[in-house]
């Protein structure tokens, strides 16, 4: 598929306080690049992440949201993550539904001590929108910048 | 009208090197509600934080953005800072510009627009900040440490000195764990049982210290300052009061066929046994693995020659509850196996050992009473071939990826005692690196090649092959010389990786606190906070945080201790005020919330409400317990009719966020 | 140094030669290390350093019977014996490069040592 290298897409990624950012913060602290338009607003746990959110980031112009959690087994909160991927996956069957591509929100697991996973899977997840484009779907056209 | 203060932070270079931080404090100073927008060389520093203070009052802010390094650095310090000049501390809130833009782009511009919308949305959301007060919550004095190694023993004691409660939590029906195994100490060459023992026993005499040996932490509730633990006391089929641990059962048992893990599984024990003559505390176990008596009901032995009756065939799993205020972490390490690396032959020739195997042949206790001699046919070795870094090092698929710290120490330490008694016996040393930082540690090094001619050859052994006539060959590199060596060896000893130990891991499921992906607890923080783990309340101590030799794990049960001394010495902490509560107009009563609180923090009640028309109705409404919710905030996306909500992470400021930086 | 030989023969070999620690179990490993002049531990270091030259003039390079065994014992999965194989097709690729020519090959066969081919076929065939 032709890429466009001109499109910047807008990301937001969900990232639990005690694994997933403490990770972001490893990756930088290691001083490992990925692209600017990751932006992260942090969650006391991914189980904070409600659907919602997800689909308010889509109407207003988000191309797409990440959202990471501890590996199954590690969250801080005990069982948070679970509750997470089971709410993304009915959100998955919502957004088939709507006609939005699955591959535009992402559910991932980065511990602590994982900052060179977080800086690949950032780069990953942004070529992927980047070559999905820009999200039209769901996006509220009065919401889009001039 | 909300008033607020945003401070843009240089970080000498750190920050202002790829972001142009006056462009950052230009552009955020236009954001609806800034009064104030300014940037500062180190706003961390004493002069930036009166920087902020002095807005803070000269302004009459209301809300506070320090856009700087990550929040889990500085956020308490901007926030106490607030809170010296009165403003609550929860209307701080931070843009992390350093560790999430700063240091991973490259490009000017793309990072300042995306400080700029980092800043943006933090403002964004400190319109929504709420003030809040933080509740408290009393501290139970007393505290448990999980694992009886040096470690364990070691913060338990120092604890115990602080005149506070502790228990210890063994899986071993022994304390003293690998030290106990261990027959001299590097660098000074100490007899380890001489300086461990008396530790065990001061331990076990100690009125503070309570010891639960053959016990297994089987599950952990509440958070810190209040711990419930159900501790599992494995039945051993002898009564622990009774038993004087005469050793008279383990004279007579009739099954002496046991593999004995004390000794590496190089002799055997009988089915009833005290692991070690110094055992504490010294009662004795049964085996039901191998017992007669309780596999198949006949023998009967040894509760006929105990003259106490201690023998109880009849013992079950016991399980006791108990309340602690800190929890310390002391699981220590175990050597891997080295079976999976055929290249050493290890699994098909009993004279390849590892090293802990090694520390047995040669400990006055161990199977050959101190002499050392060869596994297989019990004779004198005369060559005997070190190999470094097995499993250590490695790929992630060939092994750990680590440096296990501890074994060029003990290997010079091996080769130097063997070089001493037994002169005839020539020692090579098969290297990659010698690394010995530490006290006096490279002069032992030295010592054992200058002193006692211990041959160090710089390159790794590539192939180990048990001959017919008992020789091993040993096929390696010399890399200096650039030889392939050939070496009729009789004995070949493996520096094993260690790894944690395996009960590690179910272990920090429970308590909540994280791993790196080596099965090592993660602590709060690499630098400044080495032996805390990020979840309050649990302390690490020793080698499961990480390799050490024995000074580090005291150095660091030590530290532990202090940590655990100091939270058990206040009599109440702050609670995170970041926690759940419900709007009670709104909720339908449906328990949603209740079901996946995994802190039973939510219970229901019934409520009367005024109706609008003047009636009073009663309602089964949804009520949260300040002081047992941590927040994750489960329950506000489980609820359906969004009556539930989180301090600090509302729904409305996540929205905010979200359009922050969608715009 | 060439360059372009260089990077050629880190994209042939698909081996990340800066992976190496220097430990020398390749070359402790080796059945053929007797035969070679350059050794495994030393085409990983030499081409790591970009001196690739006195590789390429070497008959080292057909004394590797690619039997993998430092493949399999690399502690660091840095695979000398492609590194190996990488310089062998640079050098028979070259113009001249190559050192025999197939009518000179039996002539030359040793009885004790088993054939190149035969190897690498029992390597490939029984996986």
């Amino acid at each position: 598929m032709q890429v466009n290298n001109d499109f910047q897409p807008v990301i937001v990624a969900f990232c639990c306080n005690w694994c997933s950012y403490a990770g972001a913060d490893l990756s930088g602290t290691n001083r490992l690049n990925y692209p600017a338009n990751v932006k992260i607003i942090r969650v006391p746990c991914s189980c904070r992440v409600n659907p919602m959110f997800i689909l308010r980031a889509f109407q207003k112009g988000a191309d797409g949201v990440i959202i990471c959690g501890c590996h199954p087994g590690d969250c801080h909160y005990t069982s948070g993550n679970y509750y997470t991927r089971r709410r993304i996956t009915l959100l998955y069957s919502m957004l088939d539904f709507l006609g939005i591509e699955r591959n535009r929100t992402r559910l991932e697991w980065v511990s602590a001590a994982e900052g060179a996973k977080f800086a690949a899977v950032m780069n990953s997840f942004v070529d992927e929108v980047k070559k999905l484009g820009p999200n039209r779907r769901l996006e509220d056209l009065r919401c889009r910048k001039q | 009208m909300q008033r607020i203060g945003v401070f843009v932070c240089h970080c000498g270079t750190n920050i202002a090197a790829t972001v142009d931080v006056k462009a950052v404090a230009e552009a955020l100073s236009h954001e609806p509600g800034v009064v104030i927008s300014q940037d500062y060389q180190y706003m961390c520093s004493e002069s930036g934080q009166d920087l902020v203070k002095n807005a803070i009052k000269e302004h009459k802010l209301t809300g506070v953005v320090v856009c700087s390094c990550s929040p889990r650095m500085h956020e308490n310090t901007f926030r106490k800072a607030a809170a010296s000049v009165g403003l609550n501390p929860y209307l701080v809130e931070i843009a992390n510009i350093r560790e999430q833009c700063s240091w991973i782009h490259k490009d000017i511009a793309s990072a300042t627009d995306k400080a700029v919308i980092l800043g943006k949305a933090a403002v964004a959301k400190v319109h929504l900040n709420a003030p809040l007060t933080a509740g408290e919550s009393p501290v139970v004095k007393r505290a448990l440490v999980i694992g009886g190694g040096i470690a364990g023993i070691q913060t338990a004691l120092d604890i115990a000195e602080a005149g506070f409660d502790v228990d210890i939590v063994e899986k071993e029906p022994t304390i003293g764990g690998k030290m106990a195994q261990i027959d001299k100490t590097f660098p000074t060459l100490d007899c380890a049982a001489c300086i461990l023992t008396p530790k065990m026993v001061e331990a076990a005499q100690n009125e503070h210290i309570t010891i639960h040996s053959f016990s297994e932490v089987s599950d952990v509730k509440g958070f810190v300052g209040n711990f419930t633990v159900t501790i599992k006391k494995k039945a051993r089929y002898v009564d622990e009061t009774k038993c004087t641990g005469c050793g008279l059962c383990t004279e007579k048992c009739p099954m002496k066929k046991v593999p004995n893990e004390f000794n590496m599984g190089l002799d055997n024990r009988t089915a009833v046994y005290i692991p070690f003559a110094q055992a504490v505390p010294k009662v004795a176990t049964i085996d039901p693995n191998y017992c007669m008596m309780l596999k198949n009901g006949k023998c009967g032995i040894c509760s006929k020659v105990c003259s106490v009756g201690a023998i109880d065939y009849k013992q079950t799993d016991r399980f006791i509850e108990q309340k602690y205020g800190a929890i310390v972490v002391a699981t220590g390490f175990n050597p891997i196996k080295p079976d999976k690396y055929n290249e050493f032959a290890y699994s098909i020739c009993p004279d390849v050992v590892t090293s802990l195997e090694l520390e047995r042949l040669m400990n006055a206790a161990g199977p050959n009473g101190g002499t050392l001699l060869r596994p297989s046919d019990k004779t004198h070795p005369h060559t005997i071939v070190f190999v470094q870094c097995v499993g250590s090092r490695c790929d992630d698929e060939k092994g750990k990826p680590y440096c296990s710290k501890i074994c060029c120490m003990y290997t010079a330490k091996h080769a130097m005692l063997i070089r001493e008694k037994y002169p005839d016996t020539e020692v090579y040393v098969f290297y990659i690196d010698v690394r010995t930082p530490g006290k006096n540690f490279d002069e032992f090094y030295r010592r054992a090649v200058e002193q006692y001619g211990v041959h160090y050859i710089k390159g790794m052994v590539g192939k180990v092959m048990p001959r017919s006539d008992g020789k091993i060959d040993v096929q390696a590199s010399d890399l200096l010389s650039n030889e392939q060596l050939h070496i009729n060896a009789d004995m070949v000893v493996l520096a094993t990786a260690i790894e944690p130990d395996k009960t590690a891991r179910p272990l920090a499921t429970m308590l909540t606190t994280q791993m790196d992906t080596n099965d090592f607890f993660t602590e709060a923080h690499p630098k400044l906070r080495p032996v805390e783990s990020a979840t309050a309340g649990i302390i690490l101590s020793g080698a499961c945080q990480g390799p050490k030799d024995i000074p580090e794990t005291v150095a660091q049960a030590s530290a532990a201790a202090a940590k655990a001394i100091g939270l058990l010495v206040k009599n109440s902490i702050t609670c995170n005020p970041c926690v759940a509560h419900s709007d009670e107009l709104m909720c339908n009563g449906c328990s949603s919330c209740e079901k996946v609180c995994p802190y039973g923090a939510i219970t229901y009640q019934d409520k009367e409400f005024r109706m609008p028309d003047r009636t009073t109705a009663v309602r089964r409404v949804a009520s949260v317990n300040p002081a047992v919710c941590q927040g994750c905030g489960a329950c506000t996306v489980a609820c359906p009719s969004g009556a539930m909500d989180l301090n600090g992470f509302s729904n409305s400021q996540i929205m905010a966020e979200v359009d922050a930086i969608c715009k | 140094m060439n360059k372009f030989d260089l990077e050629w023969i880190n994209l042939t070999s698909g081996v990340n030669v800066r992976k190496c620690m220097r430990c020398g179990k390749c070359s402790a490993t080796c059945p053929s290390y007797d035969e070679m002049e350059y050794h495994p531990h030393q085409f990983v270091y030499m081409v790591e350093k970009g001196n690739i030259e006195p590789l390429l003039g070497s008959d080292s390079l057909y004394k590797c019977l690619t039997c993998f065994a430092c493949v399999e014992r690399c502690p660091r999965g840095v695979e000398p014996a492609k590194v190996v194989e990488a310089v062998r097709l640079a050098a028979v690729r070259k113009q001249g490069g190559n050192h025999l020519t197939p009518d000179q090959i039996p002539a030359m066969l040793d009885d004790d040592l088993p054939q190149q081919a035969i190897v690498t076929a029992f390597r490939k065939y029984t996986k």
